[in-house]
């Protein structure tokens, strides 16, 4: 085995791009789970992301419009999911789990065709003289935007969430949807909105992963991601600021096992391949057996349906 | 304007047509997406759900099928649809499946050549006990530390995958393999190999398995305190803890019997139907099986009859992947949307849709 072909500011690197899809899906998620909804299809959205911004990016050529498709396609799925468990109080686990199973089935028939392709390249951006810079100039000021965009959404939602007033509707209807719904509220609406939102952001995570982390469209190319960004929610205790710290951890062991198996460790790839899901479940027990951060986070009608009776 | 008015009771009609009307809605969604892939919509149907079971040119082949497909998806649902009833979501019954064919299937390799009689119910318990083990993780972790089984079941379900691929590429490797990841051909084992009881009938010892389970789990859930307590816990977990209940037990129970289901489901196909271990053998059925437990209304005889409906799109999409080159992930979208018209129309149990006019005081 090999190690000093592991280059720690590589390393970082490749990390930020790794962890950047799961920290858009979270965030997306963050902001449904804090308006009191549980969406459990987060891998469908992003797999319908991964394809549409991908079909998008390479009929059009345009990277930009491949996220923006990403994103579009991510929040329409998102609806079927709004409609049911909103309108129809169907139950949100399961309606999460249909609209995964649908998503990746969908995905798969729409990138029928669309596998073997190279996407656009999206290139990393670069500042003359900071981005030459030694080690701080790659880690620092030289990635693609998009890895920039994810910090600052992750700044936007804590801004929105603790500083403004539409935050605090939010959140109140995640606390209490009767008592938001008697302050006159639409807590209905609101929680359309935010589920939009997280398919969008599901979708932005999704053509990421097609358009730059892979770059390629594969079947089930997702490989559970949804589901790691709905385990960093939980991490982050509803916390936009954890959920960068959440991914970028997932992050690292992923990129740290992609490179020990490259660098030929002298044990099975498909042990290596298992430790990002065995972190996250590690991550899930440490969380949940510290029972007071949860119950003071977790949004108090989280999963529960709505219905105005009056 | 439509009004949706709370019925004082829950519709007993209604459990019974809902599904009904959900299978229709898909069949004209489906139809609808066939004909956006360029496909005649009534021709698809007609392929997918009539010719398995009368087409006289290919049901010799496909009719014994249907008890095949069915097998394994009618027993995860069941192991499924108690924790489901009871709010216990165990999402990885597709894990607790590949471990079950893993250990159930490795102890056979283990004992490979020795012939006896009693190889095939030790590889049986081996997988049955797979799953349970398998599922026991999330179960503890919940019970101990309180962490979501939804999402820990769920990440063990790629550990189990990876776990397959290790073993078929390792200790499992089939030495007359020409070096492919699989295990050793189950069918050169006489005494290990899942064989069809009646030729041409599809019928294995898996199927008298899912039949004896079906009634069991009638039995359970209706006239038995475990499945009184598991409808207690699903409805109101403070309630069930008054009526004794231990919310620990209710658990490990769930997430036990459907590992333990899933399992014997797992090694049922392996040792039959799949005849090998492969990084290919899982194919979604616990996945599927989620489907079949909301289709067959959490109840062992609806379970039973939507398994065998969720098998005839399996087999039917093949046919239609082969006559009509119909992609086979479109059964997979068909399969998804069952699911969605399923839970859509499940609100008519519990409501009644009433015009209302839009000027009265709301």
């Amino acid at each position: 085995m090999d190690l000093s072909s592991i280059s720690p500011v590589t390393l970082i690197v490749s990390l930020m791009a790794a962890s950047t899809p799961i920290l858009l899906a979270a965030l997306g998620e963050l902001i449904v789970e804090k308006s009191g909804v549980l969406n459990l299809g987060v891998e469908g959205m992003m797999i319908i992301g991964a394809v549409c911004g991908f079909i998008a990016a390479v009929t059009t050529g345009s990277p930009w419009l491949g996220f923006l498709f990403g994103a579009i396609c991510g929040a329409a799925v998102s609806m079927i999911f709004a409609v049911l468990t909103q309108y129809l109080m169907a139950n949100q686990v399961a309606t999460g789990l249909g609209l995964t199973m649908f998503g990746l089935g969908l995905a798969s028939l729409l990138g029928h065709s669309y596998t073997g392709i190279n996407p656009p390249l999206f290139s990393q951006i670069h500042i003359p003289v900071l981005s030459d810079l030694p080690v701080v100039g790659r880690i620092v000021f030289g990635h693609d935007p998009m890895i920039y965009f994810s910090l600052a959404l992750t700044f936007a939602i804590w801004y929105f969430l603790t500083r403004t007033r539409g935050g605090l509707v939010l959140r109140a209807v995640g606390e209490s949807h009767d008592a938001a719904h008697a302050l006159g509220y639409k807590v209905i609406r609101i929680r359309m909105l935010a589920i939009a939102f997280g398919g969008a952001c599901a979708g932005l995570g999704g053509a990421y992963l097609s358009l730059v982390r892979v770059p390629q469209w594969a079947e089930g190319m997702t490989a559970g991601a949804g589901w790691i960004a709905l385990a960093i929610v939980v991490f982050a205790s509803w916390k936009p600021g954890r959920a960068i710290i959440g991914a970028y951890l997932f992050g690292g062991v992923t990129v740290l096992q992609l490179n020990l198996q490259a660098a030929g460790l002298a044990i099975s790839p498909a042990y290596l391949s298992m430790t990002p899901y065995l972190a996250t479940i590690i991550v899930l027990v440490i969380m949940a057996s510290d029972k007071k951060r949860q119950s003071l986070n977790a949004p108090a009608s989280l999963g529960k349906t709505f219905f105005a009776s009056t | 304007m439509l009004r949706l008015e709370a019925r004082p009771e829950p519709s007993r009609a209604m459990v019974l047509l809902t599904p009904i009307i959900a299978v229709v809605a898909t069949m004209i969604a489906g139809g609808i997406l066939f004909a956006i892939l360029g496909n005649n919509p009534f021709t698809a149907i007609r392929i997918i759900f009539w010719d398995p079971l009368f087409n006289d040119m290919v049901a010799s082949y496909t009719r014994p099928q249907l008890l095949v497909k069915a097998t394994p998806l009618i027993l995860m649902a069941i192991g499924l649809s108690f924790g489901f009833r009871a709010n216990v979501w165990n999402i990885g019954a597709e894990g607790q499946f590949i471990m079950g064919a893993v250990v159930g299937g490795g102890t056979a390799l283990a004992l490979y050549p020795l012939e006896s009689a009693l190889v095939f119910p030790l590889i049986i318990i081996m997988g049955g006990l797979g799953g349970f083990l398998w599922a026991m993780i999330p179960a503890i972790l919940k019970i101990r530390f309180n962490a979501n089984e939804i999402l820990v079941s769920l990440m063990l379900v790629y550990v189990a995958a990876q776990f397959l691929a290790a073993m078929v590429t390792g200790p499992m490797k089939s030495p007359v393999g020409m070096g492919f990841p699989v295990s050793r051909n189950f069918n050169e084992y006489q005494s290990a190999f899942n064989a069809e009881l009646l030729s041409n009938t599809g019928l294995h010892f898996g199927v008298l398995v899912m039949m004896g389970v079906v009634i069991v789990g009638y039995i359970f859930l209706t006239r038995h305190i475990f499945g009184f307590q598991i409808r207690v816990s699903g409805q109101s977990a403070r309630a069930s803890k008054f009526a004794g209940v231990n919310p620990h037990t209710t658990v490990a129970l769930c997430l036990g019997i459907s590992g333990a289901l899933a399992g014997l489901a797992g090694l049922f196909e392996v040792t039959g139907p799949a005849g090998k271990l492969s990084t290919n053998f899982p194919l979604g059925y616990g996945f599927t099986a989620i489907i079949v437990a909301f289709l067959g209304r959490l109840h062992p005889v609806g379970i039973l009859l939507a398994g065998l409906l969720m098998a005839l799109t399996y087999i039917g999409g093949e046919l239609a992947q082969f006559q009509m080159s119909i992609p086979a992930a479109a059964i997979q979208v068909f399969q998804g949307m069952l699911l969605f018209f399923l839970l859509g129309v499940d609100i008519l149990v519990n409501f009644r849709l009433r015009w209302a006019s839009t000027k009265e005081a709301r």
